[in-house]
């Protein structure tokens, strides 16, 4: 599983990034976790909100710093 | 009797009972202070955020795009997107992609610059401060003048046609004209208020630690600082000071949540409010990481002309805030 965490480098991002790390370790998934601070990214993607958080090429959750409970969901989901 | 009497009930019987302190000693009245303020603040922070949280739930940065552009607005665009832009969340880290996505789905760049414009400055947290520590007067002015000023500076910006001053990345990235919005997803109420209320305790703990240090500098200030402190050591004088505080503000890029309780005491000890809100305009408006980030989509001269218009509208403003104040 690829999981990234797209941002501008701001502290919502880095936490976001911070509770996906946490919510892998918990579900203790095998999942490459990749920090993306490129806004072109975001922009190309056509989102206006940052951070993003994109498992396998799908972006699940758009600008917004949900919870490590909601995120091991997310990635649940996904899986 | 005010809405607040319980709290100042509970925050009399904290200094005076639960601390045994003096009711007429210092210590006494900077607990009081401390109390009074730190639940106020917080109540009013939760309170505002939820409200704000559940209206951005129905109107997100999407559907104010498709908004914008469904029709021709002959000019009230630039009053519908400062107006939401008070609304919207502001995270420098958003701008961009907001911008780009703005202006690429057709919003004219001085409506898109006075929602940039209003967002931080007409802020949840913004607003929940300024009720606790001005009240409802002080911030029912401050919020429509904001909004104003976004209106007024976005529609200068927008005669100025700035386009050609987009960086070469930008230009590109708005050309590609993208139609139509993501599909509304269909959202049950429940669903809508529990996303605005983590996002509500997102806000709050992150000001939170904020409150606590500037109620807790207010406080001493408060108990241990003669009132009319400033009016007799420092002589005001207006003209001056309105410039001189917008730009000190600039680098400080706060924080609303730890300067205002300060500012709250300042004022009471003799600083006119005129210019302390302008310093909070500037505070909150004019922040450095926001122009770094906005340097990816605009050129140095685009930066330059934004920022320059958004300072002299907060001069200006300041100006008028002593007026109305004094």
């Amino acid at each position: 599983m690829n999981i990234q965490v797209i941002g501008t480098g701001c502290p919502t991002c880095k936490t976001l990034l911070e509770r996906t790390k946490e919510a892998v370790k918990l579900l203790g998934v095998s999942a490459e976790i990749e920090y993306i601070t490129d806004v072109e990214r975001i922009v190309a993607m056509g989102i206006m909100h940052s951070p993003v958080l994109v498992i396998d090429e799908k972006p699940v959750l758009v600008g917004s710093l949900p919870s490590i409970d909601k995120i091991k969901d997310l990635i649940q989901q996904a899986g | 009797m005010s809405i607040w009497y319980p709290l100042e009930q509970f925050a009399d019987w904290m200094a005076f009972q639960v601390f045994s302190l003096g009711e007429t000693t210092r210590m006494g009245e900077a607990v009081r202070f401390f109390v009074y303020d730190t639940l106020k603040i917080f109540i009013l922070l939760f309170t505002i955020a939820l409200i704000m949280g559940v209206i951005n739930e129905y109107f997100p940065v999407e559907k104010v795009r498709q908004y914008l552009t469904a029709r021709r607005w002959y000019g009230a665009d630039y009053l519908i997107a400062a107006l939401f832009g008070t609304i919207t969340p502001f995270c420098s880290c958003s701008s961009v992609p907001l911008f780009i996505g703005f202006v690429r789905g057709g919003i004219p760049l001085g409506v898109t610059l006075a929602f940039l414009i209003s967002s931080p400055l007409v802020d949840t947290v913004v607003i929940a401060m300024l009720l606790g520590v001005f009240g409802a007067k002080v911030t029912l002015i401050y919020v429509i003048s904001g909004i104003l000023a976004a209106v007024v500076a976005g529609y200068l910006l927008g005669k100025m046609k700035l386009e050609k001053y987009l960086s070469p990345w930008a230009l590109k990235a708005t050309n590609t004209l993208i139609h139509g919005a993501q599909n509304q997803e269909q959202v049950r109420f429940s669903v809508r208020f529990t996303r605005a209320f983590n996002e509500t305790m997102n806000i709050v703990r992150s000001v939170g630690l904020y409150v606590f240090i500037g109620v807790g500098v207010g406080a001493v200030i408060h108990g241990f600082v003669p009132v009319d402190f400033f009016e007799t050591y420092l002589n005001v004088n207006n003209l001056i000071a309105v410039p001189v505080a917008v730009v000190v503000a600039v680098p400080l890029y706060a924080n609303a949540a730890g300067i205002l309780p300060i500012a709250q005491v300042l004022v009471d000890k003799g600083i006119p409010l005129g210019v302390v809100l302008a310093f909070m305009m500037a505070a909150v408006g004019l922040s450095i990481p926001s122009a770094i980030m906005l340097k990816k989509a605009m050129t140095g001269r685009l930066i330059a002309i934004f920022y320059g218009t958004i300072t002299a509208s907060i001069i200006i403003l300041g100006y008028v805030y002593t007026w109305i104040f004094s």
